[in-house]
């Protein structure tokens, strides 16, 4: 536990929060790992974690028919994903999934989300970090979409 | 703005419309400098003439390497041709990344799509003088991983453990195991010094937008950051006019510039 309060604490992502948040935060973690090709989760299964990731990659992705699976992003080391846990309906929008061994610290967010209700300053502190991380996965997206390197790609 | 004449020595398809054309001099033992980040004009004769940045290395003299992409008339016409066709080569011309200032310094290069080609010569001087340099880092990004140039000089610079290579691309199948999202993402844990590196960017416009406000955040300031500019250029040697780009030509004070000295121009739209 102690590892893991550090590990919350020296995240970019929680910088200047206060220890006794922090404590809780660790109360909702746990150390998870899964093995290249397993599913994280998938798209429709309630929403009910984020994940820290200490090492490894994940690919988010959707299925198209007749198409397969596409990957919409690919997240790394250092990086924190899944953010459906905090808005309704709190149903996973897409499919997430390692690419390689990739080890995770999970927050139950269930848990979170009812600790945020009963203490608003915690709720803001939560809001207020998650936002940055939707705004900068919205801008991403946009730029993606923008299809910014041009012609189609033909075979 | 005399051209000589150059015999085509190998053709390289790079993607599906991008393609690199080898050439030598036709007569005597004519060697060719040009700094990484300098442009020829290339003639096709009977068809016209393009500017084309150089990709080859400046440390090899006897050849030049062109890369481009096959978008209009000229370019079109410059991908029919064959080993040992003529091209008129005029140049080199244009400023430079600025591989000198840049010694003693981290290196960070961000190229998207084609924009690595103007920026290869820049890898692969920093390899010929690797001691020189701090870290150096590329991040590149692709719309697809079948759109990726340079293939094989990636996966020689992925090995190297004297260079940080990261690829992305905007999208990709289940088949793909790098990296996906914009080539922004791969700017904040970059590897590198923001208070002592030279970026170097190159890309589509609004890829080097965000390039640059990425750099900004992680505290690089804007006269270490070089972006390459793309205008109509004509004479390449800035009298026609054609490439004005605010108060400069692209052709002569461009198309490297400090994003500190074109920030005003860059930034403006409609121009």
């Amino acid at each position: 536990m102690e590892n893991l309060e550090r590990i919350l604490k020296e995240h970019p992502f929680l910088a200047g929060l206060e220890d006794k948040y922090i404590k809780l935060l660790v109360g909702c973690a746990s150390n998870v790992a899964f093995k290249a090709g397993e599913y994280i989760f998938r798209e429709g299964e309630d929403a009910n974690q984020f994940f820290f990731i200490r090492h490894g990659k994940v690919k988010v992705e959707t299925y198209i028919p007749q198409q397969g699976s596409i990957i919409i992003r690919t997240r790394g080391e250092g990086d924190i994903f899944g953010w459906s846990w905090l808005v309704p309906p709190y149903k996973w929008h897409f499919d997430a999934r390692a690419v390689e061994l990739t080890r995770v610290i999970a927050l139950d967010g269930k848990c979170l989300r009812t600790k945020c209700e009963e203490d608003h300053d915690l709720g803001y502190e939560i809001m207020k970090r998650f936002s940055l991380i939707i705004a900068e996965r919205l801008e991403q997206t946009r730029l993606q979409l923008l299809d910014v390197y041009g012609n189609s790609t033909k075979k | 703005m005399l051209i000589d004449l150059f015999s085509i020595r190998r053709t390289m398809k790079e993607t599906f419309d991008t393609f690199s054309l080898e050439l030598e001099p036709q007569y005597g033992e004519k060697s060719f400098t040009f700094a990484p980040g300098q442009f020829n004009m290339l003639y096709v004769y009977g068809v016209g003439e393009v500017p084309i940045s150089i990709s080859g290395d400046p440390t090899r003299h006897k050849s030049l390497i062109h890369t481009t992409r096959e978008v209009g008339t000229v370019t079109r016409a410059m991908r029919k041709l064959k080993v040992g066709d003529t091209l008129g080569v005029r140049g080199p011309y244009g400023s430079s990344w600025p591989v000198e200032k840049a010694v003693g310094c981290d290196v960070v290069i961000v190229a998207g799509g084609i924009g690595l080609a103007p920026l290869r010569p820049v890898i692969y001087y920093i390899l010929s003088h690797r001691e020189k340099y701090g870290k150096v880092v590329l991040l590149y990004g692709t719309r697809t991983p079948e759109d990726i140039l340079f293939r094989k000089d990636l996966e020689k610079w992925r090995g190297r453990f004297d260079l940080e290579t990261h690829l992305t691309v905007d999208r990709a199948t289940g088949s793909w195991h790098g990296n996906v999202g914009v080539v922004t993402t791969l700017i904040g844990r970059a590897p590198f010094d923001p208070l002592n590196c030279m970026a170097m960017v190159c890309g589509p416009e609004i890829m080097m937008r965000f390039t640059v406000l990425e750099l900004q955040k992680r505290g690089v300031e804007d006269g270490k950051i070089f972006i390459s500019m793309e205008r109509n250029m004509k004479c390449g040697i800035g009298l026609c006019g054609h490439c004005q780009l605010g108060p400069t030509f692209v052709c002569k004070e461009g198309p490297v510039y400090t994003y500190k000295n074109l920030k005003d121009v860059f930034l403006k739209r409609e121009m």
